[in-house]
């Protein structure tokens, strides 16, 4: 071996009934790196991690740590090899306080009388040592969701842990957080961590990472340095082919006002915010996170008791009291985050496409399942989900399928206005360059899109106008010709 | 047509295969053990299987809508009390016809599913909190009406539903059957059963999806309260009287009917079909036992282990099948 690695997967196979998730793969990851790890949903990104911790057993294949060869049969083993994982979905008790969440299971003190100020104290000191600004007697709950995610950091660093693995940590906290969070990182890998991070956004690669190993299909493609490629490069190793278009917009001349809105109000996080939506116009609002943006959609939607505010759709002032009343003014919304406000988890993708339409088909103790099917094999197709079959369960797909059924079930209301909050998000690359070019499709059919996005480039590249919001206003709108990533940050922080 | 309901069965059969094997199994065991060789497979006690167990089936259509819901639904047993005995008191202390008391039965579980509706949707209370409360008060409605001795009632028309015949079948069967298709047709065949299974799947995404959450949770509550009132009625009417002590327990059994017919307590999917079969495993268990001549002390505890072995087989069986 030239150069000693802290870990070494090496030809690691794992298959599930009927599919072969993890092909020989192999991943090498240095003392104080950041190593990214690239890949579609379902390139078997998740399995690799599952099972360097000891939650999945490999069938074949190799671990080494510090060129030891190790058994990792189980999530103990795991941990004292040293290996800790910050999950997506946070694992915190959020009804406990910091400290009680970093010691969990391991309390200072004896079995009957835990040392609470002992232990305070100790988790005090780890939260300074990584100038985190947080109390260590704070219930977690109270906690924004970076905060919660450094404090498993923290419990992860406590742990001792010498690979730290990252699964898209920053899927759903705003760029300031995600600057806490890369500064914590940095200082982790100073002090020799090796850290695997997992995200689908391109341009936290660059920021933060040495190098990325991009997997597809279950195998690895290959290892490079981020420096030395482009993320065009990165792209086609991920989706194993040039995707020529990233962004499709074809921008046409705007029709005339579909939608317009004054002074909207939710009396909490949404608190003036007007702006106008023409016909074939695709507008984005961008804004860090709690500026509002979802509120105010939200209450435009029929979603906020305390809505105040008028809204206008197509010159005719209308009073929208719930999303039936939305729907039936042609206005349809997908939400942000889809397992919470969207998904029905346990039923199938058919279930899931036709649940706004129901009188499409069922009328009189009849439901005509012919045409149920229909109408969803129709959004399969449109939106080209991939799923086995209508009767399969929305649990079992990716993210990104499971969004475009999403996307689907609301389009089957043959909206005028459709808005879209965060539609790319936890989606991979693929998926995410298809339901760019669905957008394009539907303004130029007559559709007009309001999307919500966190990601700059997205934003910039799909829109025609670009309003940004802060602290519940409308602080400025730009125009796609003009406008640049600069111009958004401080109109954001206005 | 003939195919699409012939695919209906075979759906059905291949959904609920689990327990419906279990079901069998029990009746080939009853029929070979030589004490109950002779009395189980006989046509008497078939009707009598079917009608001890109307007033479970009745519950469980309602129980297993509260439960796809999310919810959970307590005060059933304890409004089996209440409405027989007001029913058996319109007729004795009031003079009133028995129709009449049969349909203040009815309006007394409603009025009670309507309580608990109201509840859970205007608060934030937890279901099984407000049905637990509900469930006292009736009761205890129930014992001071009646100053704890039952209202005998012995006419004719009071006996119909819950001990009558129509031709040679037992009035209680045929309202089972009644019931049954009512609460299938809801569930497979209405707005309404698909927005059940929204809410109970994911009730912020349903409140999303334009469904009136509130509107869906209190009609199924109330629907499960008129169910309890039906199942009063022919409870008081086979026992011939109004007992403030009827229906103790009788929420259990028909929560244990719900999961061992394969729906899930952590709601948004579950069986209609399956809790018919879940009623029927509890009925002939009961039923087995009794003709076995098992001491009902031990009853109790072959049963918990039925349903412990049944739930358990079924968890298995979806967990292998990946859903």
């Amino acid at each position: 071996m030239s150069e000693q690695y802290l870990l070494e997967m090496k030809g690691i196979s794992k298959s599930f009934p009927g599919v072969k998730a993890l092909q020989d793969v192999s991943l090498q990851l240095k003392a104080g790196e950041v190593h990214a790890l690239l890949g579609e949903n379902g390139a078997g990104k998740s399995t690799l991690i599952k099972v360097l911790g000891g939650i999945y057993h490999a069938e074949k294949g190799e671990i080494y740590i510090e060129g030891k060869k190790v058994e990792i049969d189980g999530v103990v083993a795991a941990r004292h090899a040293g290996i800790s994982i910050v999950h997506q979905e946070l694992v915190l008790v959020p009804y406990m306080t910091v400290a009680e969440n970093i010691f969990l299971g391991r309390e200072p003190g004896n079995k009957m009388n835990i040392n609470r100020r002992q232990m305070s104290v100790e988790a005090q000191k780890l939260l300074d040592t990584y100038e985190m600004n947080i109390n260590a007697d704070t219930l977690v709950e109270k906690l924004t969701i970076a905060q919660q995610q450094m404090v498993e950091i923290v419990k992860a660093i406590s742990l001792n842990a010498k690979i730290l693995v990252m699964d898209e940590p920053t899927s759903s906290i705003s760029d300031k957080e995600v600057g806490f969070l890369f500064e914590t990182m940095r200082s982790l890998v100073k002090k020799g961590v090796g850290i695997i991070y997992i995200s689908h956004k391109m341009s936290e690669l660059e920021e933060i990472c040495d190098r990325v190993t991009v997997m597809r299909d279950g195998q690895t493609v290959g290892t490079k340095v981020v420096k030395e490629t482009s993320t065009d490069d990165l792209i086609a190793m991920m989706v194993g082919r040039e995707l020529t278009n990233y962004y499709t917009r074809d921008y046409l001349e705007p029709g005339e006002v579909v939608l317009k809105c004054e002074h909207i109000s939710d009396g909490k996080m949404a608190k003036d915010a007007s702006f106008e939506l023409h016909k074939g116009e695709i507008i984005g609002f961008a804004g860090l996170v709690g500026a509002g943006r979802s509120e105010t959609m939200k209450a435009i939607f029929g979603l906020a008791p305390h809505m105040t505010g008028d809204v206008y759709v197509e010159g005719k002032k209308v009073t929208i009291k719930s999303p039936i009343d939305a729907l039936k003014y042609g206005i349809a919304l997908v939400p942000e985050s889809r397992k919470e406000e969207g998904l029905y988890l346990v039923q199938s993708v058919k279930f899931n496409t036709t649940i706004e339409i129901l009188g499409q088909f069922i009328s009189k103790l009849r439901v005509n399942s012919k045409k149920e099917e229909e109408i969803t094999q129709k959004y399969i197709e449109m939106m080209n989900t991939k799923t086995p079959s209508q009767e399969q369960v929305i649990r079992n797909l990716s993210g990104g399928n499971q969004q475009k059924v999403m996307i689907g079930r609301w389009l089957a209301t043959d909206p005028k206005i459709l808005i879209l909050d965060e539609p790319t998000r936890g989606v991979d690359v693929g998926a995410k360059a298809e339901i760019y070019a669905i957008m394009n499709e539907l303004v130029k059919n007559g559709m007009s899109i309001i999307m919500i996005s966190s990601e700059l480039p997205e934003i910039i590249n799909m829109s025609d106008r670009i309003y940004v919001m802060n602290d519940g206003r409308v602080t400025g709108c730009l125009d796609h010709e003009s406008v640049t990533q600069e111009s958004i940050m401080q109109l954001a922080a206005k | 047509m003939a195919s699409r309901f012939g695919n209906g069965v075979v759906k059905y059969f291949k959904d609920n295969i689990g327990i419906i094997i279990a079901l069998l199994a029990m009746c080939i065991f009853l029929v070979i053990f030589p004490t109950t060789r002779t009395t189980f497979l006989t046509p008497n006690n078939m009707f009598n299987i079917l009608r001890q167990n109307a007033s479970n089936l009745f519950l469980a259509t309602g129980m297993t809508m509260v439960i796809i819901l999310g919810g959970i639904e307590l005060s059933v047993g304890s409004v089996i009390a209440l409405s027989g005995c007001v029913a058996a008191g319109c007729v004795v202390n009031l003079g009133l016809p028995e129709v009449v008391g049969f349909l203040a039965a009815i309006l007394v579980g409603a009025l009670v599913g309507m309580f608990n509706g109201l509840i859970i949707c205007k608060t934030d209370i937890p279901p099984f909190i407000v049905t637990l409360a509900s469930m006292n008060i009736a009761k205890g409605i129930a014992l001071v009406y009646t100053q704890g001795a039952p209202i005998r009632c012995m006419t004719d028309a009071f006996k119909f539903p819950g001990a009558g015949y129509v031709g040679p079948v037992p009035t209680p069967v045929i309202l089972m059957v009644i019931v049954f298709i009512i609460a299938a047709l809801i569930i497979n065949r209405t707005q309404l059963g698909r927005h059940i299974y929204a809410v109970g799947g994911n009730a912020q995404a349903a409140q999303f999806s334009g469904i009136n959450v509130s509107k869906v949770k209190f009609i199924v509550y109330t629907y499960t309260g008129i169910m309890a009132g039906i199942a009063g009625m022919v409870t008081a009417s086979r026992l011939y009287s109004g007992q403030p002590t009827a229906g103790d327990g009788a929420e259990m059994d028909a929560i244990a009917a719900v999961v061992v017919g394969g729906t899930s307590m952590s709601g948004g999917s579950g069986r209609l079909g399956g809790t018919l079969i879940g009623v029927l495993i509890i009925g002939v268990l009961n039923n087995g036992l009794n003709l076995m001549g098992v001491d009902s002390n031990w009853q109790y505890i072959v049963k918990g282990l039925v349903i412990l072995l049944a739930v358990y087989v079924d968890f298995i069986r979806n967990k292998k099948a990946g859903r």
